[in-house]
């Protein structure tokens, strides 16, 4: 299997950088899983699981939540532009358990005055880590 | 000719002062590493946001989109990063003057988003708005803080209370070099573009790019985060500039310091010498009318 350039990088710091196979995130438009020789295609990122298929001989699989960006394809590299993402080792999964827990009980409430979008987005944040480490 | 006390008082004050500027010179080269370091992790973030914005533009010029165009509003907003501190040379003060002496902006036309106590200071003293102030933002910008502001100014921009947004801040060129810079943020106008940027190698000739969701939707996503990206980088340069220009100040303040000690030094052994030799005659001039 061919092999491209992946690329994530983060306003503090470059987060990943190696040659993989295949990579998987979640977009505004659906999970989609890129190739090499990908269409040149700009995708704005929703909160969700970031799969990396490693081109080693070990066909390694890393995984990372990925929370807010935007994300470039050409078809011989991909970069993510994060503006949020983590390793699942610097997940608090306890907090990210807690934090499902309040989005959904806000959501289900309905107060008025409850601000719906966020809610969406913190419990789709709070899903997107709870999936990395499991 | 001043008397050896006063003189030895004297030294005594330049060398403490001296000590005080070397520990800031040696603290500010500590934070200075750190800044530099951290706005060179931050570059090429900034060179990818601004690439895709470039491409989506250059594809797209006919887009009728808010952002891109004035909304009406003859009032700028001014984002002014200066430090909380100062005894930094001229750090603070260029970019005051990059903004106060700029005809553009009148007191009556401009609103300030202050970012740094000295900037905010000087600014409502001439006589400027303050709209906003985020001086606590300075010590250690995160990404976070650049989005709060960015929010702010959009919120500001869609309703038309603002028609320009302007961000002048200093470009951390290298270690000697700090330059003052205003840049046009909104709307977007992408020929005149962030010297930080300049050095972006070209693309090789864009291959049609595609967009998800459409091209308006794309730009009302990534716009955003381009403004805000723009600020936190102009947060992560001028930190690192400060700290720079600080570093700068205080070595030539202690070696400044060193001069005068020297040149104390002298006076006080001449002030000294003189008084030996006055004693000196005396005394054999006393002896001599006893004699």
């Amino acid at each position: 299997m061919d092999a491209f350039k992946l690329k994530v990088v983060t306003p503090e710091r470059v987060f990943f950088e190696d040659d993989v196979e295949m990579v998987e995130f979640n977009t505004t438009e659906g999970e989609i899983g890129i190739y090499k020789n990908h269409v040149p295609t700009t995708v704005i990122i929703k909160p969700g699981v970031l799969n990396i298929y490693m081109a080693d001989s070990e066909k390694t699989v890393k995984k990372a939540a990925l929370h807010e960006g935007f994300v470039e394809i050409l078809g011989d590299r991909v970069t993510i532009l994060a503006e949020v993402i983590e390793w699942p080792d610097e997940i608090d999964e306890e907090r990210a358990e807690k934090s499902k827990e309040r989005a959904e009980k806000r959501l289900s409430e309905k107060e008025t005055g409850t601000d719906v979008d966020r809610a969406t987005a913190s419990l789709l944040r709070a899903m997107a880590r709870i999936n990395v480490i499991r | 000719m001043a008397s050896m006390r006063d003189i030895k008082r004297r030294r005594q004050s330049v060398e403490s002062t001296q000590q005080i500027t070397k520990a800031m010179k040696l603290v500010s080269t500590v934070k200075l590493q750190r800044a530099k370091q951290r706005a060179e992790q931050s570059q090429f973030y900034f060179k990818c946001i601004y690439e895709t914005v470039n491409s989506i533009l250059s594809k797209s010029g006919t887009i009728n989109h808010p952002y891109l165009k004035e909304n009406g509003s003859d009032k700028k907003a001014v984002i002014m990063i200066t430090g909380n501190r100062g005894l930094a040379g001229g750090y603070n003060s260029s970019i005051v003057k990059l903004v106060a002496f700029n005809e553009a902006f009148t007191k009556d036309n401009t609103k300030i988003y202050a970012i740094g106590k000295k900037g905010r200071d000087t600014m409502d003293r001439l006589g400027y708005e303050i709209a906003k102030d985020y001086c606590d933002v300075i010590e250690e910008p995160t990404y976070d803080d650049a989005r709060k502001i960015c929010n702010d100014l959009l919120t500001a921009f869609e309703s038309g209370e603002i028609g320009e947004i302007y961000l002048a801040y200093t470009f951390f060129k290298n270690t000697v070099v700090h330059e003052p810079t205003l840049l046009k943020v909104l709307p977007v106008n992408l020929d005149e573009t962030s010297p930080s940027l300049e050095i972006t190698e070209k693309h090789d000739v864009y291959a049609p790019m595609n967009f998800e969701p459409e091209d308006e939707e794309a730009l009302n996503m990534i716009i955003p985060k381009y403004v805000t990206s723009l600020v936190f980088g102009a947060l992560v340069e001028s930190v690192a500039s400060e700290n720079g220009a600080r570093m700068q100040a205080m070595d030539s303040a202690t070696n400044n310091a060193s001069d005068m000690i020297d040149r104390l030094s002298l006076l006080y052994n001449r002030a000294r010498q003189s008084s030996i030799t006055q004693e000196l005659t005396e005394i054999i001039a006393g002896a001599d009318a006893i004699s």
